[in-house]
């Protein structure tokens, strides 16, 4: 049997609870992985207990203290063992996932919602097809999230291990987000406006519903092409971001081949679009032919009741 | 002056409807585009020649109608167009090999990609390059200065971060800060007379195969409501049926 690696998933220093799904992806192969958790301080490796790993091994450098691709594959490849190795399919794991496989001259295949024996798939073409490939040999596989169900109990040892890689880029400035709401790409729920909420001003009514359940807010191209207050960070679709969440509510959006690209595979879709023709309906679960106007307050008061 | 080279693929139009035939995807009828991040990447590598002098070579591999999209970046001000002949499919590793040797053979020093490119979404290429010819990569980058080196601003963490990137290096392009240019009528009646430098290079196995393809699995019909006051109903339903409040 081949050994499999997870590389944890990371954020501000601490390992992100999607990192059991990826336990549970790696264990498809057969097998407890082992998970290798890229650290400056080894005690946020203790995070990884209760996720299933066969194994925790902290990756400890001054590398990993800022996101730099080459100096994270180096330090990673000089501890993590030989095999197929599982990370995130967030934006930098992808990055990383690319170039550690180019560093062992392995492939890579990104984006990984089915792992069935050596037969991966994955959306292409934005999701409008599945691509099914075979491996024949090890591979670094990332695994899109909020599709395999988290591993549980496990090693909770943590094995330290000092490594090190040259970090080549260095930070001049961090910037701050403009918003300090949720990103779409990381939220459970979604609520996403296009053109038909009529001005950038009206987000606020989805911002407000937002508040309420702890959704990120999304918009389509066609907002954000149109209105300069509505930033490109808050694009779902196509050009913009791909999102996964567990609810998608899409409001005054057509549903354009675009859009639909970057939200289909959302688990559960709400649709409010004031024509019933709208393309987007064929793809909610629960659609509202109405105007935001008639259905948000609604939507609103319901919500804030439920939460309650 | 940098020698800047710019990687270009050639996808189907995103706004196309993507047909699967049997159990491959059939791109007969579909348009082919210049990927829209390599559009990004095609302006980035143009603004830093305007910065800082130099050349730039957009590069593509593919077959000979990928040739389209290498006069569309000549049209907009690329001074080299060279394309890499390949036909069929590549896994990562034989793609990047093949990049990088044809990027040792041209001698640049950055290298311009868009962040993913519109058919396979994957984003690997960029870094996968950069780790084989040993150089700095950032990717997804919304922004780019060239004064006193290269600069440009990249995600980190929740927010961005203005990152120094040392050269010989490849930078992945996002939407971000790049307005695109368009050609104007001499950029294409050039472009139009440019020859394109074919390269020839050995391809290496690939050790991911091509199974198939299929379409997503349709979702089952969703219930319709008329009218804002069924808004009540559908969030009791998110709660209760669907268990996502």
């Amino acid at each position: 049997m081949t050994q499999t690696i997870v590389i944890a998933e990371m954020n501000n220093n601490a390992v992100h609870p999607s990192t059991a799904e990826l336990v549970a992806a790696a264990m498809t192969f057969g097998g407890a992985p082992t998970v290798v958790v890229p650290c400056t301080d080894a005690s946020a490796a203790d995070g990884a207990a209760n996720m299933g790993a066969g194994s925790i091994l902290a990756a400890k450098s001054s590398a990993f203290a800022h996101y730099d691709a080459s100096g994270w594959a180096a330090a990673l490849d000089a501890v993590t063992p030989q095999g197929t190795i599982i990370t995130g399919a967030s934006p930098q794991s992808k990055d990383l996932a690319a170039r550690l496989a180019a560093r062992r001259n392995i492939a890579v295949v990104q984006d990984a919602v089915t792992i069935q024996g050596q037969q991966v798939t994955s959306p292409v073409y934005s999701g409008k097809a599945m691509q099914t490939v075979a491996l024949n040999g090890p591979a670094v596989i990332s695994v899109r999230s909020n599709i395999f169900n988290a591993a549980t109990g496990g090693a909770s040892d943590v094995q330290v291990l000092d490594t090190e890689g040259n970090v080549a880029t260095s930070v001049v400035e961090f910037m701050a987000r403009a918003s300090e709401r949720l990103d779409v790409a990381e939220a459970n729920i979604v609520i996403s406006g296009g053109r038909g909420m009529g001005s950038p001003e009206n987000f606020s009514h989805l911002e407000a519903i937002a508040d309420t359940i702890g959704a990120a807010v999304g918009a389509s191209r066609a907002a954000v092409d149109t209105w300069e207050a509505i930033p490109h960070s808050m694009q779902v679709g196509q050009t913009g971001k791909t999102v996964n969440p567990n609810l998608y509510i899409a409001v005054g959006i057509s549903g354009a081949i675009q859009h639909l690209a970057g939200m289909r595979s959302s688990k559960y879709i709400v649709a409010i679009n004031k024509d019933a023709d709208a393309p987007i309906f064929q793809h909610a679960d629960y659609g509202i032919v109405a105007t935001w106007e008639e259905a948000l307050p609604v939507l609103h008061d319901t919500l804030k009741s439920m939460m309650a | 002056m940098p020698n800047i080279i710019v990687l270009v693929k050639q996808v189907p139009d995103t706004n196309a409807k993507i047909v699967v035939n049997g159990d491959r995807v059939d791109l007969s009828s579909v348009k082919m585009v210049m990927s829209p991040y390599d559009e990004f990447a095609v302006e980035t590598a143009l603004l830093h020649k305007e910065a800082a002098g130099g050349e730039v070579t957009a590069l593509t591999v593919g077959g000979a109608a990928a040739e389209k999209i290498l006069k569309d970046a000549k049209a907009i001000g690329v001074d080299h167009i060279v394309r890499v002949d390949a036909e069929g499919d590549m896994d990562s590793n034989a793609l990047q090999t093949v990049l990088a040797q044809a990027v040792r053979t041209l001698g640049g020093e950055v290298v311009y990609c868009g962040k993913s490119a519109a058919d396979t979404g994957a984003g690997s290429t960029g870094p996968g390059l950069a780790e084989r010819l040993g150089w700095t990569s950032a990717s997804n980058v919304i922004g780019a200065s060239f004064e006193d080196g290269l600069t440009v601003i990249g995600p980190n963490g929740a927010g961005h971060a203005k990152l120094k990137v040392p050269l010989p290096a490849v930078v992945s392009c996002d939407k971000g800060e790049f307005k695109v240019r368009k050609p104007n009528v001499k950029g294409i009646m050039m472009a139009k007379k440019a020859s394109v430098e074919v390269h020839s290079i050995e391809i290496p196995p690939s050790s991911v195969s091509l199974v198939g393809h299929a379409l997503p699995p349709a979702k089952p019909a969703g219930k319709t409501y008329d009218g804002g006051n069924a808004a009540a109903e559908v969030a009791q339903l998110l709660r209760d049926e669907a268990n996502v409040l």
